[in-house]
């Protein structure tokens, strides 16, 4: 089985050969890079609609035939999990997109998701050849998203083989990308996988974070359907060293834990006036929204909503937060951020479509107070001007405060997304954890083993605050170790 | 206000004094924060006292026997520091005598002697009387009209007994405002005392922040941190205030 897909991914395959031979590579390069189909700014900040809409089979296909199909594609070394970039571009090249999709998944268990919130533009796509010609690099996160949703909206959504039940039992803390892709290659091994979630919904930041309009909850919906298909058991308001504990899962039977919590606690940044009313953390006003559905009148949950909104921070969450209160109404939404928009963290898509919905940016700015009315609701905000200096250990510039120089603004809201911190409730109730200074759980960096034998963790509960895709990667790596382990038995 | 007795069984057995549980109810529920006035491990029952309030309570409250709860979550919080100090007083106002009882119970299984003072505007809305009385040493009730106990308010109740003996320990859990009363009360008299935190919450697991409280200068996160604090460092007003957010004027 694997000796035959290997041979269908390699580029010597005729077809591949054939399909190379069809185009001269200057054609290949001298179409432009496909534009992104989206709903028109205006339209799409006042509501929650999907603003990408995707490309089209014909878009698809020539935008994959821009790919050079390299002898040693640098792409994939830029992709964390190392998804056969050309392998699945060549195939929507052809037109056969289940195939496509096939490929794709061999890598990532999530090829929807990854599509849409990965940040291509510091991945696979930076590497890509067409930079080095100064050209735009192939659209490989639009291809990827293509491939996965047509083989969704195909309706042959293949549910994966799995091995038959070898009665070994697996529990899963947290549901986020790390937690269901453990989940699904445990599966397929042929474990019995049992995911706890503390909330009441599966999906982690998928849910609850990453809003509607750029990642549709149906989406993610469709994947844990499929994980629920291939016999992985859900458990929703359960929490791992509250409701059962290390102790319990073990006498419960089970050989082996992945924890998978992710970084769900928030920071401030601990200035006069942050607890008043309307400064909320991005967590608190995303997870009303998204999770609560706040927005909807029909919801009990309610959420503050201002007409001028500011967002702290820099960072996907903070844009997400930001392009929120747009459709919620507010009529400034501002990016407040103490570095310049080169230093910014955020995707480079979610940055644009802030911009044309309307957001403001106010860079080089830093929050040292807020101030609030007879009521103690926030009304204005102090800022600080920042100036660009030498570059810190992260390599970005650091942000130094310009003496004397302090502006005052009018707020109703405030929103502060300058960072989350891994939840210390994990390590706090399994006894003998380790954790790293920072409160991250301390892993082998292969085997992502940690100092408890049977437990594994991965995912941003041991890298703070980073993406879905290393989460998904660190879940793919923790079950083929777990599996090595149980196997052999060490 | 209405009890309920909630099927449970994990939460009924993991749960100690000072927890408490997040409950939503239905598909566009919120979700709101309920400490956990008993338990039952052998029937893996929980107890929950709530009073009708705002829109959430209200439907809680009308839950009938049978219906189901879409979403319970537990136990949630640290809970209270149990040991044996000497003389405890437990102040409760409000719906904040249910979750007292497992307080008052643990409190007096740790062999103290224990003093209960329970407060309400009138002699209806005075609960649990007969349970504090069989896990304590006195109780004394305080009424605003005067229609039951003592007249006055929860404050009096707890003067009197600092007046007339040594005290160790206050613990108080009811409205924020009575609460705020009876730490300066104790303060007054240098008696330590606990104040369980009734804020705003949202996923009741230290995701969020909308919990937060200032103590002792600090922000702390009530549903992780708490929801139990030295009740001489919280700052009330703040907390009041935010308690205020959703009020719409
Ligand atoms: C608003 C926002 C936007 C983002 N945008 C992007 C983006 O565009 N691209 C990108 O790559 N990344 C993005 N990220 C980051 C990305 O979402 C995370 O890196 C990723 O979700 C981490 O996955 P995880 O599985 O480790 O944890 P999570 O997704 O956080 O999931 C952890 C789950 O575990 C549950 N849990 C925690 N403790 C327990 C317990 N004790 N018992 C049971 N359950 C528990 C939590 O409730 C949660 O559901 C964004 C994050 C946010 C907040
Ligand atoms: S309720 Fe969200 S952090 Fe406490």
């Amino acid at each position: 089985m694997a000796t035959d897909h290997k041979n269908t991914l390699s580029r010597d395959e005729l077809w591949r050969v054939e399909l190379r031979k069809a185009k001269k590579n200057k054609e290949r390069t001298d179409i432009p890079r496909v534009r992104m189909n989206e709903l028109d700014a205006a339209y799409r900040s006042r509501n929650n609609e999907e603003v990408n809409l995707g490309l089209t089979g014909a878009q698809a296909r020539l935008e994959a035939s821009r790919c050079l199909d390299c002898p040693s594609p640098s792409c994939i070394t830029g992709c964390p999990v190392g998804v056969q970039i050309p392998a699945f571009i060549k195939y929507i090249e052809t037109g056969r997109f289940l195939d496509a999709a096939k490929t794709l998944k061999e890598t990532s268990a999530l090829p929807a998701v990854c599509g849409r919130v990965c940040p291509q533009e510091k991945q696979c796509e930076a590497q890509c050849i067409h930079l080095k010609m100064k050209k735009e690099p192939v659209a490989i996160g639009y291809l990827e998203r293509f491939a996965a949703d047509y083989e969704r909206e195909s309706g042959q959504m293949s549910v994966p083989t799995v091995a038959s039940p070898n009665g070994t039992r697996i529990a899963v803390i947290g549901s986020g990308p790390a937690g269901l892709s453990f989940a699904g290659d445990m599966a397929k091994r042929g474990y019995e996988v049992t995911v706890f979630e503390a909330l009441h919904e599966i999906g982690g930041v998928l849910k609850y974070g990453i809003p509607e309009f750029r990642l549709p909850n149906r989406i993610v919906d469709v994947e844990i359907d499929i994980l629920s298909r291939m016999g992985v058991t859900f458990v929703n308001n359960c929490i791992i060293g509250k409701t059962l504990t290390y102790e319990d899962l073990r006498a419960d039977g089970f050989k082996g834990i992945f924890a998978a919590g992710g970084a769900g606690l928030p920071n401030f940044m601990n200035i006069p006036g942050e607890n008043l009313i309307g400064v909320m953390s991005s967590n608190e006003y995303l997870t009303r929204v998204n999770l609560m559905d706040a927005a909807n009148p029909e919801s009990d949950t309610p959420v503050l909503t201002g007409r001028r909104v500011a967002v702290i921070g820099g960072g996907n969450t903070a844009m997400d937060s930001v392009r929120t209160a747009r459709r919620l109404g507010a009529e400034r939404a501002i990016i407040v951020y103490r570095r310049s928009q080169e230093e910014m963290p955020a995707r480079l898509e979610e940055v644009k479509h802030a911009r044309e919905e309307g957001v403001e940016f106010l860079t080089l700015h830093n929050p040292i107070e807020y101030l609030g009315d007879d009521k103690g609701r926030v009304r204005q905000m102090r800022l600080q001007k920042m100036a660009l200096g030498e570059p810190d250990a992260s390599g970005r510039r650091r942000p130094v405060v310009i003496e004397g120089e302090i502006e005052t603004i009018d707020v109703d809201a405030v929103i502060v997304s300058v960072g989350v911190s891994p939840n210390p409730l994990i390590p706090g109730t399994f006894s003998g954890l380790e954790v790293t200074p920072r409160g991250a759980v301390a892993v082998d960096e292969t085997t992502l083993r940690t100092a408890l034998p049977d437990v594994y963790a991965g995912g941003d509960i041991v890298r703070g605050g980073a993406t879905v895709i290393l989460a998904m990667g660190d879940g793919r790596r923790a079950a083929a170790a777990m599996d090595a382990a149980i196997k052999t038995n060490v | 206000m209405v009890k309920l007795e909630v099927e449970a069984p994990l939460i009924a057995r993991s749960r100690k004094a000072g927890h408490f549980v997040i409950v939503k109810l239905g598909e566009k529920g919120e979700r709101i924060p309920l400490t956990i006035a008993g338990a039952d491990t052998e029937k893996g029952i929980i107890t929950l006292v709530i009073q009708a309030v705002g829109n959430s309570s209200r439907k809680i409250c009308g839950l009938n026997e049978g219906d189901v709860i879409t979403d319970l979550v537990g136990p949630l919080g640290q809970a209270t520091h149990v040991s044996k100090v000497g003389t405890v007083v437990c102040a409760g106002g409000g719906v904040g005598v249910a979750p007292l009882l497992p307080i008052v119970e643990a409190f007096h299984q740790a062999g103290n002697r224990v003093i209960v003072v329970l407060a309400a505007r009138s002699k209806e809305l005075i609960i649990l009387e007969e349970q504090m009385r069989a896990s304590s040493d006195e109780v004394v009730i305080m009424t605003d009209d005067g229609s039951y106990g003592t007249k006055g308010l929860v404050t009096d109740g707890v003067e009197s007994i600092l007046i007339r003996e040594k005290t160790d320990l206050c613990v108080t859990i009811g409205p924020a405002v009575m609460m705020k009363f009876v730490s300066a009360l104790t303060m007054k008299y240098k008696i330590p005392t606990v104040a369980s935190l009734n804020t705003i919450m949202v996923d009741g697991t230290g995701m969020c922040g909308a919990c937060r409280v200032t103590v002792g200068g600090k922000t702390r996160f009530v549903c992780v941190d708490g929801p139990e604090f030295d009740a001489h460092q919280v700052d009330f007003d703040e907390m009041l205030m935010r308690l205020g957010a959703y009020n719409t004027k």
